[in-house]
């Protein structure tokens, strides 16, 4: 595996030519498609374009930017001006954005390379990448099994090694449970640290734009290019970014690392195995120096319950502009507007969606709004209390990514139910709005599994530290090949 | 709550309450930076955010808040210093996210009244902030018949200001001063053009009737669709006795929204199904509570110009008019700074209100024009009056004159100059007209000699006309008499 800051020297040094670069990861994602499928569209003349500009800058002896030339692939929710942008969904299929994302823009001139926009559960809204419109995305691990999601095809491309640096969304674990499926590093920042703006809306209240990476170090480096206040994006805020690469640390001392005993308790029931394997990463942080302590997070369980009040709701008003009258897919008109807009939502949204916007309009109706919407959000303000009282006692939390590996294609996708629960683990992170990530943790059976880091709003130096503290010492044991990656090595 | 009999003989009373929407004249739009213009190509203004487009968000103009507050200042209202916006959700075509972001239970103001020229006081219940719709053209008539629609999303996200009433206001007529006492305020705080043709203000009305005598609410309809002050009167007038005549007919009123037609004079059921409508209102997530600090309200408040109603009580007191001159000329600021710079320069208040609610107010219709949009300056209207009293140009000459400033802008001086239309005083020019006269009207001379004085006028005015109104009026008079012997 080639990491985005080793390209970068790579490319500084004049070792490997942008171009080359963009060139080589194109080649190598496209020869994995029939395998993974990971990409809705590739992008190769906005990438060469780019890389040309890299190269040019490089041999001007100047400055190309953070991500200079590093080929990286982007989550198919983010606008990128001039190119179509679908969020997974049929409604969109033919939507050409006119205006890039702030995270893309800002991506864009800090040198990356974009090379094609990844596949994801249609606006966002799954758990393993089999609610695309278009098609499933496969684990790099095991081409049966799904590659999480939503930011399945982000979360592939760069387990199989064809980026180092994918841009993903979490609303309720969507970064954090394919990178610990396709055994990647996945960010899922402060709500508020990075810019909403041009990134398609789910539930407004819980996106986040993060990134999924091949290490710790590129998710740090890239997470300082794409954080910071937007003046078009109100709910970004508007402190300062710290140097989140000079907060990477090689020990923990000093660190109190908090660990959930409702979280432990649950594990344990789940999955014996897999708690083990927590077991073990919680000893390599208290071998790194870290002081582990039990913290109580008492609401977490009712995470799940208030997350489908809040998320539909939230989604059944930010999808009511997908009628067909300004933009996309539009059915074929006949009878009055709203039978176009009827029958345009019928055939351009699919049943999850559906069900989504159907939850939370009811969530949101007359005489259930108290019952439900108020009270789910009362919750939500018990669970942020309970991970201030945690915080209280620790720097930094440390526990399960997801309760099993990479399923089955096909395994959880007739049981709604069971999909929404892989997110036990992640969804009240993202109801705090607290930062958290994902970073490889070992294997079960084979497939990999992710070791969650949270820490308190706007301290993702602290959380992206002890993390990289923890990759250095398990390095060895997790950066096995994915076993498509070494068909292509053996193919290319 | 005070309400006023319809007439004795129906036996009932109207309760009336008004939502007025009112654009708010700022640069931009209320959550983008797209251009707020009335009259534009359609579609010209337009953004990705106020098409709602996908990813897209809202960010609050600070400029509309502030025009909201300061309106709300100026009406006795409570500023809230913690408000929010909300979502108000259905499906409309001229709405680009199917939902409008609106102020739910937090408005910006909440309390307050509007003063009537009678003293009345019109309460407010809240004005609160939201974004304007975009406009659709139904090709056929309207949408469930139309063969095609066009939407103009210019309007689109235009801040609007929405002001509700209770239900105080008792007859149509007291509607009428309402709507003028509030166009009034808002002209003279600049936040809106307050042009009802341009939809700049529209005016919804919530109707109900009642026995006289009774404190409970009648059934009340919401009558829209009413697009100048005129057709508010006739409206409601209309939409009461059409109550009346339900209830003497043993009917029930329904509570429904009505249209009111213009052409044909009548409101009538829209049928529409927006009593159903849920809207499901919450917070919207896209954009943070608005705080207001304190020090801002205080210092919106210093800058808070001299009102409609403080400035009529001025008037009358200071230059002496009447309350039909005053009124009028504090209906809009514009005409009353303007009446203040000519009366000043003139020294004469009353002059200045003649001049302006007489002559001028009729050659600017004329000239299809208005005081904000025609050349002449009140300095120089001023010096047209400085020159009719000091009797260099006749009364008759300065209504020309006046013609053509207001058409051209030129000074009065050089208008009297090319056109020759100072008075003269030359005794010789004007005998020769005298003599002329007196020859061409025996009859008259004669009738004068007999003592019929009356003849005398008759002379003058011939001579007057001789002179093309340029002769002094009392030189004419003087040389006709000693003629005339």
């Amino acid at each position: 595996m080639i990491t985005g800051h080793e390209l970068k020297t790579a490319i500084a040094q004049g070792r490997l030519s942008a171009v080359e670069a963009a060139s080589q990861a194109l080649a190598r994602a496209q020869s994995l498609e029939p395998q993974l499928r990971a990409y809705i569209r590739f992008t190769p003349e906005r990438a060469l374009a780019q890389a040309r500009r890299i190269d040019d800058l490089v041999r001007a002896g100047e400055d190309a930017g953070a991500l200079a030339g590093i080929p990286i692939a982007v989550k198919d929710i983010f606008c990128v001006e001039g190119e179509i942008t679908t969020a997974g969904s049929r409604i969109l299929e033919n939507f050409r954005s006119p205006y890039s994302s702030t995270v893309v823009r800002k991506l864009e001139e800090a040198g990356a390379v974009i090379i094609g926009k990844t596949n994801m559960d249609e606006f966002a809204m799954g758990s393993s990448c089999e609610n695309s419109a278009f098609f499933p995305t496969r684990n790099p691990w095991d081409p049966t099994r799904v590659p999480g999601g939503s930011s399945g095809g982000s979360a592939s491309t760069v387990g199989a090694w064809s980026v180092p640096i994918a841009l993903g969304t979490d609303t309720g674990g969507s970064i954090r449970e394919p990178a610990s499926f396709c055994n990647i590093v996945g960010v899922k920042p402060t709500y508020g640290r990075v810019s909403r703006y041009g990134m398609i809306a789910f539930a407004s209240s819980l996106d986040q734009a993060g990134p999924m990476t091949a290490d710790v170090r590129d998710a740090a480096i890239t997470l300082g290019v794409i954080a910071g206040h937007d003046p078009l994006d109100s709910t970004s805020v508007d402190i300062p970014v710290p140097d989140y690469a000079a907060a990477l640390r090689s020990d923990l001392q000093g660190m109190r690392v908090g660990i959930v005993h409702e979280f432990e308790e649950q594990i344990a029931s789940l999955d014996p195995q897999l708690a083990e394997l927590y077991r073990k990463a919680y000893q390599a942080l208290e071998q790194l120096g870290a002081r582990l302590v039990e913290v109580h997070l008492p609401h977490a369980r009712y995470g799940l319950a208030t997350y489908y009040l809040i998320a539909p709701a939230e989604c059944s008003s930010n999808l009511a502009r997908y009628d067909g009258a300004r933009y996309g897919v539009r059915a074929d008109p006949g009878g009055d507007v709203y039978e176009m807009f009827e029958r345009t939502r019928a055939a351009g949204f699919g049943d999850e969606v559906k069900r989504r916007i159907v939850l939370g309009t009811y969530a949101l109706s007359a005489g259930y709004y108290d019952a439900y919407y108020v009270r789910a959000q009362k919750i939500r303000t018990l669970i942020k209390r309970d991970f201030d009282q945690a915080f209280a006692g620790c720097d930094v939390i440390a526990g399960p990514a997801v309760s099993c590996p990479a399923f089955e294609l096909g395994a959880k996708s007739q049981d709604p139910v069971a999909m929404y629960l892989m997110d036990y683990f992640t969804i009240p992170m993202s109801l705090a709005g607290l930062p958290a990530l994902s970073v490889p943790a070992g294997y079960i059976g084979g497939l990999p599994v992710g070791l969650q880091i949270v820490a308190p709003a706007f301290e993702e130096h602290v959380m992206l530290g002890a993390a990289h503290a923890y990759e250095q010492t398990t390095r060895h044991a997790w950066a096995a090949t994915p076993p498509v990656a070494q068909t292509a090595a053996s193919t290319s | 709550m005070s309400t006023a009999a319809i007439g004795s003989e129906t036996g009932f009373e109207a309760v009336i309450g008004l939502e007025v929407h009112v654009e708010l004249s700022t640069q931009s739009k209320m959550f983008c930076g797209c251009r707020n213009e009335f009259g534009a190509e359609p579609n010209t203004h337009v953004c990705p955010i106020c098409l709602g487009m996908p990813g897209t968000l809202p960010v609050i103009n600070r400029r509309a808040v502030e025009y909201l507050c300061k309106t709300g200042l100026a009406l006795g209202c409570t500023i809230a210093t913690d408000s929010k916006f909300d979502r108000k959700n259905y499906f409309y075509p001229d709405m680009p996210k199917n939902y409008q972001i609106s102020q739910y239970d937090m408005p910006l103001t909440t309390g307050g009244g509007v003063r009537l020229p009678s003293g009345k006081l019109v309460r407010l219940n809240r004005i609160h902030l939201e974004e304007d719709t975009g406009k659709t053209f139904h090709a056929g008539g309207h949408m469930a018949a139309a063969e095609y629609t066009l939407v103009d999303y210019n309007r689109a996200g235009v801040p609007l200001m929405e002001i509700v009433t209770e239900p105080d206001i008792a007859n149509p007529e007291e509607a009428e001063m309402y709507l003028g006492q509030l166009k009034a305020v808002l002209s003279y705080l600049g936040v809106s053009d307050v042009k009802m043709h341009e939809g700049s203000l529209r005016c919804d009305a919530n109707v109900s009737i009642r026995p006289v005598g009774t404190t409970a609410l009648g059934t009340k309809a919401e009558v829209k669709n009413m697009n100048s002050f005129r057709s508010v009167v006739r409206a409601l007038r209309y939409e009461i006795e059409r109550q009346a005549a339900a209830l003497r007919a043993g009917e029930r009123v329904v509570q429904e929204t009505r249209n009111w037609d213009e052409g044909r004079g009548l409101t009538y059921s829209t049928r529409s199904k927006e009593q159903a409508h849920d809207y499901r209102y919450f917070p919207d997530p896209d954009l943070v509570p608005l705080t207001i600090e304190r020090e801002t309200i205080a210092l919106w408040n210093a800058e808070m110009p001299e009102l409609p109603l403080a400035k009529r009580e001025r008037f009358l007191r200071e230059h002496g008019l009447s309350d039909y001159e005053a009124g009028i000329l504090t209906e809009d600021v514009v005409t009353a700074d303007y009446f203040e710079v000519v009366a000043q320069a003139a020294q004469s208040a009353k002059q200045a209100a003649n001049w302006l609610l007489g002559d001028v107010r009729r050659l600017l219709e004329k000239h299809e024009l208005t005081l904000a949009t025609t050349r002449m300056r009140p300095q120089a209207l001023a010096e047209l009056i400085r020159l009719v009293a000091a009797g260099t140009i006749s009364g008759k000459a300065a209504k020309e004159v006046c013609d053509v400033m207001i058409a051209t802008g030129q000074a009065p001086g050089v208008i009297i100059e090319q056109r020759g239309l100072a008075q003269t005083s030359d005794t010789g020019e004007i005998q020769s007209l005298v003599d002329e006269v007196v020859s061409a009207n025996a009859d008259s001379v004669a009738s004068y000699k007999a003592g019929k004085t009356k003849a005398l006028e008759f002379l003058v005015g011939q001579v007057m006309k001789a002179s093309r109104g340029k002769a002094k009026v009392d030189i004419v008079r003087a040389l006709l008499l000693e003629r005339l012997g």
